[in-house]
């Protein structure tokens, strides 16, 4: 594309913006908004399953909270730095951006890892999705982990291609869409994770 | 054309003190695993551990999300499913308590 060009596509999307929000962020908060209710669906079949039954392990009898609490605190510092990369993109320090989204990166293979020491850990103790110790207790468990699981799959895949972007020099003060845009994504699994890890493992 | 050309021109986005945010969202964690170990009521330890969980989601949603400082019209997008999603949790929840406590 042109110079040219480029900047009637940009003179086009300054004035097509009937809301107040360009098409990208509004388009995520909707995608956002079907998740809200994917995530209560899954959280409203859990209560339904766990109420219904008369024996239910209680907190900590077969999930380690203390790992899981870990693993909460550093998916929130991955939220801060997160939130940090698209504060600096305001402040045009791209070596900043991609100092954060590095973090970030990190913090989210992290999570991933300690959950994934946490499923071998508990399969060999006989907690499995299909069967094991508990049927009902290990099938809710890992449905909704899991799912969780893979959302912050997506998430840190998206933030290992804004990173990439981010060391070419894509990002500034003017051209910070990406970051922001899969900065909601993950303060949204963030927020997930933190109605999750009340919900299965404290209560 | 790609993201990467978008030049943004929404209402200027202000940065709270995220790591304030921060701060609060670890102390409110270490209070809920903390809560675990009190000697409370079932019905009181879950929920002041609900009602903890819901103000870690709310600071995220204001402050990281930028939902405090957002145009109504998208709070007023968000709003439905949200709400929708609260009713109908609390109410299955309130259909079956009793098996419960």
């Amino acid at each position: 594309m042109s110079h040219a060009a480029a900047m009637n596509m940009d003179v086009e999307i300054k004035t097509h913006q009937p809301i107040g929000l360009y098409n990208g962020k509004l388009g995520m908060w909707l995608f956002l908004c079907s998740e809200i209710m994917f995530f209560a669906g899954l959280i409203g079949a859990y209560i339904v399953l766990r109420l219904g039954t008369a024996t239910w392990p209680q907190p900590g009898e077969i999930l380690n909270i203390p790992l899981t609490g870990a693993n909460t605190f550093i998916l929130i510092c991955s939220s801060v730095t997160m939130v940090k990369a698209f504060q600096y993109c305001h402040l045009n320090d791209k070596k900043k951006i991609t100092l954060y989204l590095f973090l970030t990166f990190v913090f989210g293979v992290i999570f991933l890892s300690i959950q994934a020491v946490e499923y071998l850990k508990l399969a060999h103790e006989g907690l499995l999705p299909n069967g094991g110790i508990n049927h009902l207790y290990g099938t809710c468990f890992y449905v909704l982990t899991c799912f969780h699981g893979c959302h912050v799959l997506g998430g840190v895949i998206s933030i290992f291609f804004i990173l990439i972007k981010s060391l070419l020099g894509h990002f500034d003060k003017d051209h910070y869409a990406p970051v922001e845009l899969v900065g909601l994504y993950w303060h949204f699994v963030d927020l997930v994770w933190i109605i999750l890890f009340t919900i299965v493992y404290l209560i | 054309m790609n993201t990467q050309t978008q030049v943004i021109t929404e209402h200027e986005i202000e940065h709270p003190n995220y790591m304030a945010v921060w701060a609060a969202l670890l102390a409110l964690t270490v209070l809920e695993v903390g809560a675990l170990y009190l000697p409370f009521g079932k019905l009181v330890s879950v929920l002041t551990l609900l009602a903890l969980s819901v103000v870690k989601a709310v600071l995220v949603g204001m402050y990281f999300m930028h939902l405090k400082f957002e145009r109504w019209v998208l709070i007023a997008i968000i709003i439905y499913p949200l709400m929708l999603s609260v009713v109908l949790t609390v109410l299955t929840f309130l259909s079956l308590y009793r098996h419960w406590f």
